[in-house]
Parts: C-alpha cells; structure tokens; sequence
C-alpha cells in the first residue's frame, strides 16, 4: 500500500516535471526563434528570400555585410559610431555621477540631506517624455539639435541609478573607512576616487552595461533630436528602413542591418549574463 | 555612547560643504536638462504655439485651450485623446496579462524545491534576452517577418494554411496581438526574475511548517506566497504598467508611426510625438505630456510607498 502511494508520488512528480520542462523548452524557442529566423535570413539573397521559408542558413552572409556596410542611403558605419560615442560616454558619466551624489548625500551630513534623498526618489518615476517637449524646443530655440552631446549630458542626473549606489553604498561602505582615510590627511576628492570607487566596482559595471544598453536601443529622443544623416543613432536608422519603400529593398541586406544593429548587445550579453541577470534584481526593492 | 555621537556630528559638519559640492553636478545637469524642460512643457500647454508651414504661430496665451481641444471630438467622430489612451491601456493588458501569468508560474517553477528544475542559468539567460534587443529593430524584424511577402506568410501558404498572403498589418487583431506579443518577450523574462527573487526572500522555515502541516501547494501559494510577495508583485505590476503608458518604439516602428489601421495602435507617446514632428506643435504637445505626468504620478505614489516602506 504504502510502495503504492510512493510510486503514484513519483509518477506525478514526473509528470509534472515534464510539463513545466516542455512549457520551459517551449518558452525558450519562442524567445529565440524570430532571431533565429533573422540571421538566417541575413545569409540569404534577395532572390532566395523571395523563394521561400526555409530554416537553413544561405550562405550570402559576407555579400550582405558588404552590401550592408557601404549601403549609401544609410550609413550603418557611421550610426554605430555615433552610438557608440553616446552610449560609451553615457555609461561612463551616469555611473560616475550617481556614485558620487549617492556618495554625497550618505556619508556627509547636511541640512538638506534627507529632503534631497527623497526628492530625487519622487522624481525617479517621471517618464522622460515629459521633458520632451521642452527638451526639444530649446533645442531648436538655440540650435543645438544634431549635437550628441545633447543626447550624452543629460544621463548625469540619472535618479534611478543614484537610487541603486545608494542602497549599494548602504550595504558595502563602512563609514570608519572615509575616516580612517581622512586621519590619513586624504581630501574629499581623493578619498571618493581612490578608495570609494574601487569599492563600488561591481555596482559601477552593472549600472554601466545597463547604461550602455538603454542607450545603444534608445530611440524617442535621438529620433526627435538628430535628423542629420552623419549624427544618427543606429535605431534612427533602423526605423527609417521601415518608412523607406521597403518592396525595393534587398531583404538580404536589410536582414544584415538589424543583425548589425543588435549584436553589439547580443555580445555584451553573451560575456556578461550571469552578472546582467543579478543584476536585475539587485537594483529594485528588496523584500 | 553620547560622547561619539557628539563628536561625530562636530566633525560631520566640518565637512558639509563637500557633501553640497559632491550633488552639485547631479543638480545643475537635472534642472538644465529636465526640470526646466518640464517647466516648459507644462508652460506650453497653456499656449498656442505651433508651425504652419515655414509661419510660426504664437506663443498666444489661450488658457485652458489646448486641454478642450485634447478632449474634442475631430472630424472622425472621435476623441483621439480618449481613443489613444484606451489603445495604450488595452496594448499593455493584452501583453501585461499573460507576461505576469507565465512570468508568475516560472517563478514558482525555479523556486520550487520538490521540481528541482535543472539548467535554470540556461532557461533565465534565454527568456531574459529579448529584454535587451533594440525594440525598434525587434519591431522592424517582425515587420518583415510578417509582411505580405515575408516568411511567416511564406511559410504558412506552402503548409497550405492559408491560399493568399495575409496582411497582418492591416488587420486590428493582428497588429495589436503582434505588438503584445513583442511586449510579452521582451518583459516576461524579466518579471519572472524579479518575482522569483521576491520568492526567494519569503522565510524558508514557513514553506516547510506549512508543508509539515499537510498544505497542499495551491494552498501554500494562495495562503503563504502570494500574501508575502504581494508588496513586491504591486511594484513589479505598477512599474510595468508606468512602462506601459511609455509605449512607443514597438508600434512606433511596426505600424511606420500610424497606428494602422485606422489608429488602432496608436498610444499616447506615438500622439505626442506626431505633435513634435513637422508642426512642431509645442502647445499641444504640453498638454498631451501634462496629462500623461498626472497618470503616472498618481502611480507613481503606489510605488513610492513600496520603495519608502522599505527603507531600514
């Protein structure tokens, strides 16, 4: 009797476990399956692609990366660059600074102090759209559209990552550290840019791939600010292909554009997932 | 004990300057970049300001003008404003639903200790990913993979399922599931990660008392998980939802700017940028963008509190 329930625990056990293997394979597939289908077709001409569907790589791979590449209407080359200069400098700036104002409003003591903490966490949730509209008539009032600086500037203040290096900075800083290294006779400076931010390394790389990230895919504003084809972003450029005729185009090479597009950061992450995906969680609220 | 505490605050404020000097960046670069922008913005929207060819119309003070005129009927019989908030709110649930479904299930799944699930890294990686691809070049590869003469209609005419190529983008139903469906895979992945770390900071020690008591798990999930990771599901859900009223690249790029057909997927964000196009028409634009400020701050308070309530 009792062997009989044990067997029947098992059963079920495995059965369920079938389940939520095939539901996870299932998932799995969906989520690669259209960029699957996307480098494959960026191995395939024209011709081939007006054919049929077909699973299996074409072999047009180097032709359309060429073909691509010194594409004249759009010049992949020069987007990447572009995008490159702003998400690299964003990345690099937003980390920076959050670690410094999270710094600033933790460890000194100030009258504003805590009023400027919880500022900064009520402003977090503003969607940057709201700026838009003034963003971009002063940018056309002073002329300062096409400028990637524009796009680069602004992620200093950037509440959400001032948000994470503060809890950051709350579990890891000890504050007899700063200190110590004041008796040291080290200056405020000094102490922040020699012995704090080694400290916050791991926070300082997580921030700055997802830094990277929103902004090599970042296209509301970009699209507004740059119509100058030699200061477009790649994802200004991507949409344009879509308002193009498209019934013209070598599918082949437009295939090869979005690979192009979105390697970059499929590289990133193939390095980095295991830190990425901790890194999700650690930036929200903690239960 | 008083001593040091008397003493540290003496030296504290010796060195407050610094702690005013270290914010000083963060602080001019937001009221240049953002806080006089949005100033502007909710300025704008009292005036009628906007392009007409190579003619600049105004800055004409008209009071609550713009804002009557966001609520009119246009010559279609309808009220954009209402239409475009209803088609962002329905985008986002038909996406939203399933993604904290499955997302909520996954999450049961990793953290299930009789399943045991093998190879999670491997599974989280995956359905992770699609969270960080370009969402105009994921928009754009779904255009063409379901274009007249793409492969999805390819495919489906020589399996005999159809006998004529379908335009998916000419079809509500097909546009708007297309865009959930581009929702869903891109932010299921990462609900299932933040759920699962809700999960997983649930005390131990009440799973197993409760399956000491001969619980069942729908028991366990409705009476133990669920009611401990609620404060958590609320951000989670709220913060998609904020995310959800920011809808843009994805129809954006997908239906070409138009909301096709007939602006059935057109959202909000998608209006105000058709407002910040060629018109240039700042005084409307303000208003749609004051409105969308108000949704989202009253949301916003939901998670404030979350956040502050959390606070050691």
């Amino acid at each position: 009797m009792k062997n009989n329930i044990n067997t029947i625990a098992k059963l079920k056990l495995l059965i369920s476990r079938l389940i939520v293997y095939t539901v996870l394979i299932f998932l799995s597939f969906l989520c690669l399956f259209f960029f699957y289908l996307m480098f494959i077709n960026s191995s395939r001409s024209n011709a081939q692609l007006q054919a049929g569907f077909t699973m299996i790589p074409g072999g047009n791979a180097l032709k359309n990366f060429i073909n691509a590449w010194n594409d004249s209407s759009i010049s992949i080359p020069v987007g990447m660059k572009n995008s490159f200069i702003v998400a690299c400098l964003s990345a690099i700036l937003t980390s920076y600074f959050s670690a410094l104002t999270a710094y600033g409003t933790y460890v000194y003591n100030f009258r504003f102090k805590k009023l400027i903490h919880l500022f900064i966490l009520a402003i977090m949730m503003i969607p940057s759209q709201v700026s838009a509209v003034g963003f971009i008539q002063l940018a056309f009032k002073y002329h300062l559209t096409n400028k990637l600086w524009m796009l680069i500037i602004p992620s200093i203040a950037a509440p959400s990552v001032y948000f994470y290096m503060r809890q950051y900075l709350e579990a890891t800083l000890p504050l007899e550290m700063v200190e110590a290294a004041r008796i040291d006779g080290s200056n405020e400076f000094k102490i922040f840019n020699q012995i704090v931010l080694p400290i916050m390394k791991p926070a300082i790389a997580v921030q700055m791939i997802f830094s990277f990230v929103g902004s090599w895919n970042n296209y509301f504003m970009p699209a507004l600010l740059l119509n100058d084809a030699q200061k477009k972003t790649v994802p200004v450029m991507i949409a344009t292909l879509r308002s193009a005729d498209y019934s013209k185009f070598d599918m082949g090479k437009v295939y090869m554009l979005m690979v192009m597009a979105i390697l970059p950061v499929m590289v990133i992450y193939m390095i980095l997932s295991k830190s990425i995906i901790k890194g999700v969680t650690s930036g929200s609220v903690k239960g | 004990m008083g001593k040091t505490k008397k003493a540290e605050k003496k030296k504290s404020i010796s060195y407050a300057k610094w702690g005013y000097i270290f914010i000083i960046p963060f602080f001019v670069v937001y009221v240049i970049f953002t806080l006089y922008p949005q100033m502007l913005t909710i300025y704008n929207s009292f005036f009628e300001y906007y392009r007409d060819g190579l003619n600049v119309i105004g800055p004409n003070f008209v009071g609550l003008g713009n804002y009557a005129k966001l609520f009119s009927p246009n010559t279609a019989g309808y009220i954009p404003i209402i239409r475009f908030t209803l088609n962002t709110g329905i985008l986002w649930i038909i996406g939203a639903v399933p993604q904290f479904v499955v997302a909520m299930l996954l999450a049961l799944f990793f953290t299930s200790t009789r399943l045991n699930i093998k190879g999670q890294q491997f599974f989280k990686t995956v359905i992770y990913m699609p969270n960080l691809i370009m969402a105009s070049a994921f928009a754009m590869l779904f255009f063409a993979l379901f274009s007249q003469v793409g492969p999805i209609n390819q495919l489906l005419i020589s399996t005999g399922a159809i006998d004529k190529a379908i335009n998916f983008l000419a079809i509500k139903i097909s546009v708007r599931s297309l865009i959930a469906l581009m929702n869903f895979l891109m932010w299921f992945g990462n609900t299932t990660i933040l759920l699962m770390a809700g999960i997983q900071g649930i005390d131990e020690s009440l799973f197993e008392s409760a399956r000491l008591d001969g619980s069942s798990s729908t028991q366990v999930f409705f009476h133990i998980t669920m009611p401990l990771l609620m404060p958590i599901f609320i951000y989670v859900f709220i913060t998609s939802m904020i995310g959800g009223i920011q809808m843009f690249d994805v129809p954006q790029v997908l239906t070409n700017g138009k909301g096709t057909p007939d602006n059935t997927s057109m959202t909000l964000i998608m209006y105000l940028n058709q407002f910040l196009g060629i018109s240039k028409n700042y005084g409307m634009a303000g208003a749609v963008s004051v409105l969308l400020f108000i949704i989202t701050a009253i949301l916003s308070t939901f998670v404030f509190r979350t956040i502050a309530g959390n606070k050691k």
